[in-house]
C-alpha cells in the first residue's frame, strides 16, 4: 500500500500542523504575558501538552508514511506501553509471572501480526476467546488462589482494552471498501481526528461554559456543557470530514458522533478504574499529558466499535 | 590491547543493560529532598530483585554513575564468568565475602577503602533479597560499622518500588512494569548513637519513602 498517493493525507498533516503551530503561538504568548517565570501551572501544563501534541502527530505521521506495517508496529508499542501501565496498577502477584510473560511477549505480537495478516476470523476472537481461557489455565497451574478472580479478571481487562481494542486502530487498513481502495489510512485518520478533537473541545467548552458536572465523583472537571459542546462540535468536524472518507455527509456525522460519545464514555470508565486505584494519571512518560492510557482511552473504546460499523455496513469482506 | 577490548565491551555491556532495564520499566528517578548530599556518599536500598542494583545505576547522573559501584556478594558474581563480567567489569562491583569467617570485619574495610577513594557505593543492608510479604527486612549491622568508620559521609535512602513484581526471585524474564526510584533526604551517624537506633533510623528513613506515594509515581493525589 502506497500512502504518498493520497492527497488528503498531505491536507490532513498539513491542517493539524496549522493547528498546532497556533495552539504553539497561543501558549507563547499566554506564557509571555502570565507566566514568564513558569509560575503558572495551567499554562505550563497546556504548553507541555501542545509539545507533546507535536511529538505525538510526527510519530503518527512518521508511521503514516511508512504505510501498513508503520501503523501496525506504532499501534502494538502503544499497547505494549498501555498494557505495562495497566499491569502496574493491578493486584498481580508472583504467581501470575507467565500470566504477565504471555499477555506482554505472545498474546501481544501475537493480536498485532494478525492484523498485519488481515486474518479477521481469528483476530476477532484471538483474545477474547483463545487469551481469556488459556491464561487462567496458566494462572491456575501455580496454585495460588488468593484474590485468583481479581487477578485473572485484570489481566484479562487489561489485553482487552490496551491491546484488543487499540488494535483496532490499524485493523481499519483490512477492510475492503469498494471504491476506497489504498486509501483506508484516511479512516485511521477520521478516527483519530475526531475522538481528540471531542476531547479538546470537551475541554474547552467545559472550561467556557461548564456549570453542572456530569460524574462528580469521577472527575471535577467533566461537565454537562462540556459533553454536549464536545459532542456536538466533534460531530459537526466529521460531517464537514466525509471528503476524505467513503461516507455521505450524514453518514460521516453519524459515525463522528458514535466516536465521539464511545470517546467520552471511554474516559469516563478509565477515571473511574484510577479512582479506584487511587491515582491520578496512568503513567508519567507524556509531558503534561500523564501516561499513555490517559492519552488513549477514548481511541480505544472507540476504535472497535467504528470499525465495526464501518465493517457491517460499507466493507466487502 | 585485550584490557582495552574487554573495558570497551565492559561500558556497552553496561550501558546495554541500562537501556533494557529503561524498555522494561521506564524508571523514573524522583529526589524527594532538596537537600544535597556529598559525594562520595552511600545509596542504601530495599532489596527485592537482582535488578535492583541497576535500576539505581539507570537514574544516577551520568557524572555520579561513573563513580558508583554496588556492594556485592563474591559467591554470587564470582560463580561464572559471564556474571564475573557484568559484576565486576560492566558493573565495578565491590565484591564482598558473605558467607565467610571474617565476613563482617573485611568488608567494611572494604567499603571505606572505597569512599576513600572517591567512589560511592550502593549497598543492600537487608542482607538478602526480601521474597517476604513484609516490606523491609531488619537492616544488617553493616552500614552501621561502616557509618561508625566514617562518620563524614551520607547514607542516603533509596526506595525502588516494583521492582519485586518485575523480576521475582527465581524468575528469569522479566515483566514489563512502571518502577520508580526515590532518594530521601540522607542521613549520618549521630556522635554517641548505639547500633539499634541508627539502624531504625536508617530504616525509617526508607519506609517513610515506601509509604510516600505506592505504588506508582503519583498514587493518592487529587483527580484533575
Amino acid at each position: 500500500m502506497s500512502t504518498t498517493a493520497i492527497p488528503e493525507l498531505g491536507y490532513m498533516l498539513l491542517a493539524v500542523g496549522l493547528i498546532l503551530v497556533v495552539a504553539s503561538v497561543t501558549g507563547y504568548v499566554l506564557k509571555r504575558k502570565f507566566s514568564p517565570d513558569g509560575g503558572n501551572d495551567a499554562i505550563e501544563n497546556l504548553n507541555a501538552r501542545i509539545r507533546a501534541w507535536w511529538a505525538m502527530v510526527a510519530l503518527l505521521g512518521i508511521a503514516f508514511l511508512a504505510g501498513k506495517t508503520g501503523v501496525v508496529v506504532l499501534f502494538a508499542l502503544l499497547s505494549f506501553a498501555a498494557l505495562r501501565e495497566f499491569a502496574t496498577l493491578t493486584n498481580t502477584t508472583r504467581a501470575d509471572h507467565r500470566v504477565l510473560l504471555a499477555a506482554f511477549f505472545v498474546v501481544l505480537p501475537v493480536q498485532y501480526y494478525l492484523v498485519w495478516a488481515e486474518r479477521y476470523g481469528i483476530y476477532s476472537i484471538f483474545i477474547p476467546v483463545y487469551a481469556f481461557l488459556f491464561l487462567p489455565i496458566l494462572a491456575v497451574l501455580r496454585g495460588d488462589v488468593d484474590d485468583f478472580l481479581v487477578r485473572i479478571a485484570e489481566t484479562q481487562w487489561g489485553l482487552m482494552i490496551c491491546v484488543f481494542c487499540a488494535s483496532h486502530v490499524p485493523a481499519l487498513l483490512s477492510l475492503d471498501i469498494p471504491g476506497y481502495d489504498g486509501r483506508n489510512i484516511l479512516l485511521i485518520v477520521f478516527l483519530i481526528f475526531v475522538v481528540q478533537m471531542s476531547d479538546v473541545l470537551q475541554y474547552v467548552c467545559g472550561k467556557l461554559l461548564g456549570r453542572h458536572r456530569i460524574a462528580p465523583r469521577l472527575s471535577p472537571s467533566k461537565t454537562v456543557e462540556g459533553f454536549v459542546g464536545g459532542v456536538a462540535s466533534a460531530t459537526l468536524i466529521g460531517a464537514l470530514l466525509s471528503w476524505m472518507t467513503p461516507f455521505s455527509m450524514l453518514e460521516a456525522g453519524l459515525l463522528a458522533f458514535a466516536i465521539a460519545l464511545m470517546g467520552f464514555f471511554g474516559g469516563l470508565v478509565m477515571s473511574a478504574i484510577k479512582r479506584d486505584r487511587g491515582v491520578k494519571d496512568w503513567g508519567y512518560l507524556i509531558e503534561g499529558h500523564g501516561g499513555f492510557i490517559d492519552r488513549l482511552d477514548s481511541v480505544v473504546f472507540a476504535a472497535p466499535i467504528f470499525f465495526h460499523l464501518v465493517r457491517f455496513w460499507w466493507s466487502t469482506s | 590491547m585485550r584490557l582495552v577490548v574487554r573495558r570497551f565491551a565492559a561500558g556497552f555491556v553496561a550501558a546495554l543493560i541500562g537501556f533494557l532495564a529503561r524498555l522494561i520499566t521506564a524508571v523514573r528517578g524522583v529526589r524527594h529532598s532538596d537537600e544535597a548530599y556529598t559525594e562520595p556518599c552511600v545509596f542504601y536500598a530495599n532489596h527485592a530483585s537482582h535488578g535492583d542494583f541497576i535500576l539505581i545505576w539507570t537514574v544516577l547522573p551520568p557524572g555520579l554513575r561513573a563513580e558508583t559501584r554496588p556492594v556485592a556478594g563474591a559467591d554470587y558474581w564470582q560463580a561464572s564468568r559471564l556474571r564475573r563480567f557484568i559484576g565486576v567489569d560492566a558493573f565495578r562491583s565491590l565484591l564482598i565475602a558473605r558467607n565467610g569467617e571474617h565476613a563482617d570485619i573485611d568488608p567494611i574495610t572494604a567499603m571505606a577503602e572505597a569512599l576513600d577513594q572517591g567512589s560511592s557505593l550502593i549497598v543492600f543492608p537487608e542482607g538478602t533479597r526480601n521474597t517476604t510479604e513484609d516490606r523491609l527486612l531488619p537492616l544488617k549491622s553493616g552500614i552501621f560499622h561502616l557509618a561508625e568508620a566514617r562518620p563524614d559521609v551520607d547514607f542516603v535512602p533509596v526506595w525502588i518500588s516494583n521492582l519485586n513484581r518485575v523480576l521475582p526471585k527465581g524468575e528469569f524474564l522479566p515483566v514489563p512494569l512502571l518502577c520508580v526510584v526515590r532518594f530521601g533526604a540522607a542521613l549520618r551517624l549521630d556522635p554517641g548513637e548505639s547500633k539499634a537506633a541508627f539502624l531504625e533510623r536508617a530504616r525509617d528513613r526508607l519506609l517513610a519513602l515506601a509509604d510516600e506515594d505506592e505504588p506508582v509515581c503519583n498514587r493518592g493525589t487529587e483527580q484533575s
